[in-house]
């Protein structure tokens, strides 16, 4: 049988509604007087694109909420989308002290939501560009975070800026590629426009290599920033992999981004191969749009799950199985091209090497079977649109990462095709320091950010925000640990 | 179980709080229901000729998301007829014999004061209490607080009631007044029996900034209100040492200002009130709350042995003294206990900018990592040779337990501001040189 769609549209709707919705005037409030305005607060640090977290809390206490979103948006352009896509309890969340006070966090994501809703909802302008511009000209490749991230920061340092993008909308993964109920597409579209609004061009559904030569923006632009992310979904290698019922998980994603929710296709027993924080965006949302069984399957141990512990709870919490230590050999089909299961293996991890055990080959039915098992570097992309471009072994961008210079003289590189693939705030950052970097090549002058509020008089030792300095929690959770195992 | 029963200037009740004047004290009803629940004596709504209220009345100060952190009100006196007032006064007090209540007065003449303290003590009221403090409305026809600022008048109203009173007369205390042991001697030599403070305090306590008039609003208008809440209660608890300490007043007092909980009432008891009074808490959660005052008084009196709630009354009133009689050789400084430590440097921001920039933020090597401090990220660290022991640090500090002021003994003998100046005239000591 070929997936359907399987709800009506109200049920579709009801499923997949905001997870966290904007929080009322006086909810805000409340939550916003919980924060104990830190002086050089360790949230700041957490963030890497180092937003004064307790200023802007502050002005929500006070009902300041232009200045509030006006503090986010200049350290974070995309403070709106972070607000609902960024692993808050590892970052922001997970480094403040509140945490420790009441054992519960400062929700910082949600208050983050509810300022920068404010000045989305009513179209405020809450950043300004300089008035003189300095008539250099930058091309951004690719409308992603990173590529928006850059862009925003050059319009704010008074350069001309024209992003390419292929796809027909920007935003990257933002718009095409975040759980449903944590984001929808039109809040991302809306930091589009008001990017559009700093007077950066868009010009999308052009891609660079197909519709325009890498040469030509070489020649009309000073300098260039390649935000181009990850390629397709990687590849499991077995039999079966090509069948129609088979799906890589953002493709799955982009579906339901792009149809109607009621008419997205969807199995009534669908498997998601891998265990990262998109198997669990892509579980959830098969189970939400109507998937009787929808099941992780993980070749490695719980504990070993990339995915964060709030995402795993997530998909529990929504009724998804999982399936442990067994890995894929093939994907049957019923001989007219549908999927009908997987034939499954277990596993067993031996010196960290993991090994298939003979004999324990077993089958499930499913109907649907999503990939979820990482993206794939560009590396023939890269090589075909710039020959000259240092790739590392791991077929990432090798760039500087305080200024996001490259080998190439003029071209600057930020984002998951730079780092490897990480968090939308990590991108956002490394095109907010690279636009930094294409300033201080084409202008010859340093920038460095405005002083926060909520450090004013920070002195002595280099503290740093977490912009300069970003720090995991789960690292100083690591530190804190060692520090308090007996020594010897 | 300790004996929380009191007699204030012969007015007995069977617990020391009891409903102030004020709205929750209007009508029988609510006599009845603070009764069932619990409170030891009621102070009847303020009764004289009556009056016309304006609507709005209330307004409050929000601190933080924290309603009626302070409350202020520009309501009168009773506007229920002097007749209605005593005669619920008499079913009251019928039904509830062993509970204390009292006829809270203000009139003008004193004609008009033997009236209404005759027909207070008619109407079976254990005392009276005379209203010589409402600043808003009433002072402006004389009455209230234009009473209790000038000495001389509370003397001789006091007086004219003490001619006509047959049962115990408190005088409620305005706090609008620069010293209020004053009022409170004049109290005393018109022979009143009692008195009871704080009343109100003058205030605006917000202004609306849409329409630019503060609140409450009465048709684009407002007016000072009186001032009360937990807010005012450093200003009652110090009021009431005052007069406490003053041998020149040496009346019992029934104490009143922010009272919201057991601890409150055990401060004021402990500052010299005999008994307390409860309005704006009791306007706040109803009177339930008496409850736990009760619960806690009795288990807190429990917990330090003492048989009998008289016994705290007074205890801690010799230990505030003039600044002068304070050792100049007692040093106290601030200790960080870096296990209990979350990060905020609140403490080192307030020290430096608000305080004696005593504290650094210096490398964490050697003192651990405290929950939730980032790795690396400097601690903050007290200079124990320039740490004056002002406690802004353990105030802010929102970690229980993670800064304690710590004595420290010095060798030195005790010395008062007093005794340097005796000691430096009579050429004992150089003066301490000041700070550079």
């Amino acid at each position: 049988m070929p997936i359907s769609p399987k709800l009506d549209p109200e049920s579709a709707a009801a499923n997949m509604a905001d997870i966290a919705p904007c929080y009322t005037p006086q909810e805000a409030v409340i939550e916003a007087n919980r924060c104990l305005f830190c002086f050089d607060a360790p949230c700041i640090q957490a963030c890497p694109t180092g937003i004064d977290i307790p200023s802007f809390i502050k002005k929500i206490a006070t009902g300041n909420l232009t200045g509030s979103a006006r503090v986010i948006l200049s350290a974070n352009i995309l403070g709106s989308s972070c607000a609902r896509v960024c692993p808050t309890e590892v970052l922001c969340e997970g480094a403040c002290v509140v945490l420790h006070r009441e054992g519960d966090p400062v929700k910082i994501g949600r208050l983050q939501r509810y300022a920068t809703d404010h000045a989305l909802r009513n179209r405020l302008t809450v950043l300004k560009t300089p008035s003189r511009k300095s008539g250099r000209r930058v091309a951004v490749i690719g409308g992603g975070p990173a590529g928006l991230g850059c862009a925003a920061e050059l319009a704010h340092l008074g350069h001309e800026v024209v992003v390419f993008e292929k796809k027909p909308q920007a935003g990257g993964l933002n718009t095409y590629g975040i759980a449903y109920y944590k984001m929808t597409p039109e809040v991302s579209l809306a930091e589009v426009t008001m990017i559009q609004s700093l007077g950066v061009e868009f010009r999308c559904g052009v891609e660079v290599g197909r519709d325009i030569p890498a040469e030509q923006l070489q020649k009309e632009f000073d300098a260039l920033f390649l935000g181009l992310g990850l390629g397709k979904g990687a590849r499991l290698n077995v039999p079966g992999e090509d069948l129609p019922g088979v799906i890589e998980a953002l493709e799955f994603i982009e579906q339901v981004h792009t149809l109607p929710l009621h008419q997205v296709p969807v199995g009534d027993r669908v498997a998601v191969i891998g265990g990262g924080n998109t198997a669990i965006d892509a579980v959830t949302q098969a189970r939400r749009l109507g998937a009787r069984d929808a099941v992780i399957v993980y070749r490695r141990s719980q504990a070993e799950m990339p995915a964060y512990d709030f995402e795993q709870t997530l998909a529990k919490t929504d009724g998804t199985r999982f399936l442990f230590n067994v890995v894929p050999l093939e994907i049957l089909s019923d001989g007219t091209g549908h999927v009908t299961g997987l034939t499954l293996a277990r596993t067993a991890s031996a010196n960290g090497k993991l090994q298939t055990l003979a004999g324990s080959e077993f089958t499930e039915p499913f109907d649907m079977v999503i990939k979820a098992i990482g993206e794939e570097k560009q590396v023939d992309l890269f090589k075909k649109l710039f020959p000259a471009l240092e790739l590392d072994e791991r077929g990432v961008v090798v760039r500087d990462p305080e200024t996001g210079r490259t080998s190439i003289p003029r071209v600057f590189a930020g984002g998951d095709c730079a780092n490897g693939g990480r968090e939308v705030v990590n991108a956002v950052a490394e095109g907010k320091k690279a636009a930094r970097g294409i300033h201080a090549f084409l202008t010859g002058r340093q920038v460095t950010g405005p002083t926060q509020a909520s450090r004013y008089g920070v002195k002595g030792l280099p503290v740093g925000s977490g912009f300069d300095r970003p720090i995991r929690v789960r690292a100083l959770e690591e530190e804190y640990a060692r520090q308090q195992r007996p020594s010897g | 179980m300790a004996d929380l029963s009191i007699s204030l200037a012969g007015i007995k009740s069977p617990n020391p709080l009891w409903v102030a004047s004020g709205p929750p004290s209007n009508t029988a009803y609510q006599a009845h229901r603070a009764f069932e629940a619990g409170w030891g004596g009621v102070v009847w709504k303020t009764i004289g000729d009556p009056i016309v209220n304006v609507s709005s009345r209330y307004s409050a100060l929000n601190v933080n998301g924290m309603r009626m952190v302070g409350f202020n009100n520009i309501e009168l006196i009773s506007d229920r007829s002097v007749e209605t007032n005593f005669r619920e006064i008499g079913e009251v007090k019928q039904r509830w014999p062993d509970r204390a209540v009292i006829a809270s007065l203000m009139v003008d003449t004193r004609e008009r004061w033997h009236e209404f303290v005759r027909r207070s003590a008619d109407a079976g009221a254990d005392g009276i209490e005379l209203n010589f403090g409402c600043p808003h409305g009433m002072c402006e026809r004389g009455m209230g607080s234009a009473v209790g600022q000038q000495p001389p008048v509370t003397e001789r109203i006091v007086s004219w009631v003490m001619e006509a009173a047959t049962i115990p007369v408190i005088v409620k205390l305005t706090p609008n007044i620069t010293d209020v042991t004053f009022a409170a001697r004049a109290a005393k030599k018109g022979g009143a029996n009692a008195i009871s403070l704080i009343n109100t305090l003058n205030s605006i306590t917000q202004v609306n900034l849409d329409t630019l008039v503060p609140e409450p609003y009465v048709g684009g208008l407002s007016s000072h209100g009186g001032y009360c809440g937990p807010a005012v209660k450093p200003i009652a608890l110090n009021m009431v040492q005052n007069c406490a300490a003053d041998p020149k007043v040496g009346l019992p007092i029934s104490g009143i200002g922010g009272i919201s909980n057991w601890r409150d009432a055990a401060e004021f008891i402990a500052l010299g009130s005999t008994g307390v009074q409860v309005c704006t808490a009791i306007m706040h959660y109803g009177f339930r709350i008496v409850e736990d005052m009760i619960d806690g008084l009795n288990d807190y009196l429990d917990a330090r042995g003492i048989a009998s709630v008289t016994e705290l009354v007074g205890k801690a009133v010799p230990t505030v003294k003039k600044w002068e009689s304070m050792d100049l050789n007692y040093k106290r400084i601030a200790r960080i206990n870096y296990d209990l430590c979350i990060g905020c440097n609140l403490c080192y921001i307030a020290c430096e900018d608000g305080a004696h920039q005593c504290i650094d933020l210096v490398p964490p090597d050697g003192h651990g990592l405290g929950p939730g401090r980032v790795p690396g990220k400097p601690i903050p660290q007290v200079r124990e040779a320039d740490c004056v022991g002002c406690n802004l640090c353990s105030i802010v500090c929102p970690a229980d337990g993670c800064i304690t002021m710590v004595s420290l003994g010095n060798g030195l003998a005790k010395m008062s501001w007093s005794e340097y100046q005796e000691r430096v005239a009579r050429g004992e000591m150089n003066p301490i040189p000041a700070h550079s």
